[in-house]
């Protein structure tokens, strides 16, 4: 697979303050890949610096194995849909979605079928004279991203462009941007900060904090195998089992008990082991099935969801929460019953941090 | 128990709100009316009174002579000069302001306020005494004089000349082209040059596709700022120009002073006054903001 977006030992100072710290990663072609982190955490930075709307301080910025420097912005074969948006409120829609093309001076007859096709794509048929200030804020949404995508750039840079929408739009739009990559087949670089929808969306995910790129996988190995505490409490709800490594394939929890789990830290290291609340199953006390690990507590709080029950449980060191399908009442624990929760060492992973 | 509104009192309280703040403002309109509307209301009147032969003005034998006299060859001078000067001096501070208004918009926002308080700093002093401070700096051994001539730009005598006007009309009403320019280009949102930048745009073409029509409002509001007033200034051409060839502001004066002249100096005054109506009137079509 050919790399669309190539970045080696890309680092940003502002001033005094690093917000991109020698990052390395490359972004296949054809894939939907989010940069996933919360605010402050150097993923629009990144984003800026494929754009050319920032120049890095140190590093290299690769599209497509060319190597960007200090190339402007109108020099790159990229497109940005801003968070703002960013349409000119002078022109119609029109207008605006053929920009790019006027300035590469595309001729007349051929940037207006380009034109009337990006806006058909985007389902904005009959608004093509309307300015943006006469729009909602959807279907701003929607001319922003024919105004990229009708320059058929070689990646094209989302920049939280849901960040504005309602939840239901929201989730319509998610939807629609993933058909919509599939249909034009264009690398998509998107940055956010919902875990959710990054999820969703993405064929990989890469996750940032403070500057640095943290872990990059799919969406499943990021979910179920965290490699450091921040991704695991970042994504999603999860427990963490405070441990420390004893040999290259096991760990000892803090109530002594020994876990056999591969990790690649060093004998002492202190590192958690966690396991989503949906990994853990609740049993009569000495009644868990063998092959898996045993936690011994008392049920502290049970809140009823419709399509499942969470439980908290309190173990003499620590609490853990618990999700389990909503079954018919037979299996239903209440506050103060002693159980045995237990876990498969595979759906567990250990992470430092 | 039901509760009954009044409509009545209803009604009272709109007719109060409509009042609104009606008294506080009463001085200054009474004001206003006294010592601005009513003398124009004279002018108005004047233009169209009779001058008699010796030079006084009869309220009687109501008349457009004085409006008649406008398309005189000497009136039609006068005011194209004038206009001509106005628009040169409008064109020169444009293009002066713009790069001015522009750094200063693009500063960190402390670093702004200064530069906007410098460039109000000639406010402080009278505008009559700064105009003598460049007749000064004009005299035939004046430091700008001197220099014109040390560096080879001619012999840099132009006191009293058209150009003297022209420099002293731009330096006095640069600030008022300065201020509605920082004012549209500060509000731009940047974002939008860099969306033009991201869409292949050059720098030259994100500033004229984007940049320069959204300050545009402000191109609007300075020209006519510094327009209106270039085109009926008295002191400037007065000082500067010594009043060798006749401009609007001086000529209306000469028709009062000189000429004894009430009507044509009246009709005179109202021209100027339409001409800056229409300007005015521009402004607001164009959506114009007050500054």
């Amino acid at each position: 697979m050919s790399v669309a977006v190539g970045l080696q030992g890309v680092t940003k100072h502002f001033g005094g303050v690093v917000a991109v710290d020698n990052l390395d990663l490359d972004i296949h072609d054809g894939e939907f890949f989010s940069l996933l982190g919360p605010s402050g955490c150097g993923k629009t930075t990144t984003l800026r610096m494929v754009a050319g709307l920032e120049l890095p301080t140190a590093g290299s910025v690769q599209i497509h194995g060319e190597e960007m420097g200090i190339r402007p912005p109108n020099k790159r074969p990229v497109n940005t849909v801003f968070q703002s948006y960013a349409l000119f409120p002078h022109m119609d829609v029109a207008r605006n979605v053929g920009f790019g093309l006027e300035m590469r001076k595309v001729d007349k007859a051929e940037r207006e079928n380009l034109v009337a096709w990006a806006i058909n794509l985007v389902e904005m048929g009959g608004m093509a004279h309307r300015k943006p200030g006469q729009l909602s804020g959807g279907q701003q949404q929607r001319v922003a991203l024919a105004r990229a995508l009708v320059n058929r750039p070689e990646v094209l840079l989302l920049d939280e462009p849901l960040g504005a929408l309602d939840l239901k739009l929201r989730q319509q739009m998610q939807h629609e941007l993933k058909e919509l990559q599939r249909e034009v087949g264009i690398t998509f670089v998107y940055v956010t900060h919902d875990q959710e929808e990054a999820v969703t969306m993405s064929d990989r995910i890469g996750v940032m904090h403070d500057g640095r790129l943290l872990q990059v996988d799919t969406p499943e190995t990021i979910y179920e195998h965290p490699t450091t505490r921040f991704v695991a409490d970042f994504i999603g709800q999860t427990n963490f089992l405070e441990a420390t490594v004893a040999a290259a394939d096991e760990v000892v929890l803090a109530n002594g008990d020994r876990l056999r789990l591969s990790t690649e830290h060093s004998g002492g290291t202190p590192v958690a082991v966690t396991v989503r609340p949906e990994r853990l199953t609740v049993h009569g006390r000495g009644e868990a099935p063998g092959g898996t690990h045993r936690l011994d507590g008392v049920v502290d709080s049970v809140i009823y969801m419709g399509n499942a029950i969470n439980y908290s449980i309190s173990v003499d060191w620590m609490h853990l929460d618990v999700r389990c399908p909503a079954t018919l009442a037979g299996d239903r624990k209440y506050v103060g019953d002693e159980v045995t929760v237990s876990f498969d060492p595979d759906h567990a992973s250990v992470v430092i941090g | 128990m039901d509760v009954v509104v009044d409509p009545g009192l209803e009604h009272q309280a709109e007719r109060a709100r409509s009042r609104q703040g009606f008294l506080m403002g009463l001085p200054a309109i009474i004001y206003l009316f006294v010592f601005f509307v009513i003398p124009l209301g004279f002018v108005v009147m004047y233009s169209f009174a009779t001058r008699t032969r010796t030079g006084r003005t009869e309220l009687a034998g109501w008349n457009l002579e004085a409006y008649e006299r406008l398309g005189e060859a000497v009136v039609r001078a006068v005011a194209f000069r004038s206009l001509w000067i106005a628009a040169v001096t409008t064109l020169l501070s444009l293009v002066l302001a713009y790069p001015l208004a522009y750094f200063i918009s693009t500063r960190r926002p402390a670093t702004r306020n200064m530069l906007l308080v410098g460039v109000m700093i000639p406010f402080w002093s009278n505008f009559l005494i700064r105009t003598y401070a460049w007749r000064v700096l004009l005299d035939s051994d004046g430091i700008f004089t001197r220099i014109m001539s040390g560096v080879g730009l001619g012999d840099g005598r132009i006191l009293f000349t058209n150009n003297a006007v022209i420099l002293g009309l731009v330096y006095g009403y640069l600030p008022f082209m300065v201020l509605p320019l920082y004012a549209a280009i500060e509000r731009i949102d940047w974002s939008l040059v860099e969306g033009a930048r991201d869409l292949y745009a050059s720098g030259w073409s994100a500033f004229r596709r984007v940049v320069w029509p959204l300050s545009k409002p402000g191109v609007i509001a300075g020209s006519i700022l510094v327009f209106v007033p270039s085109f009926g200034a008295y002191v400037t051409p007065a000082i500067l120009g010594g009043n060798k060839k006749g401009l609007m502001g001086s000529y209306i004066v000469d028709q009062f002073m000189d000429a004894r002249n009430g009507p044509l100096g009246s009709s005179l005054s109202v021209l100027v006054l339409v001409v800056m109506l229409m300007g005015t009137l521009i402004y607001f079509r164009q959506g114009g903001r007050s500054l």
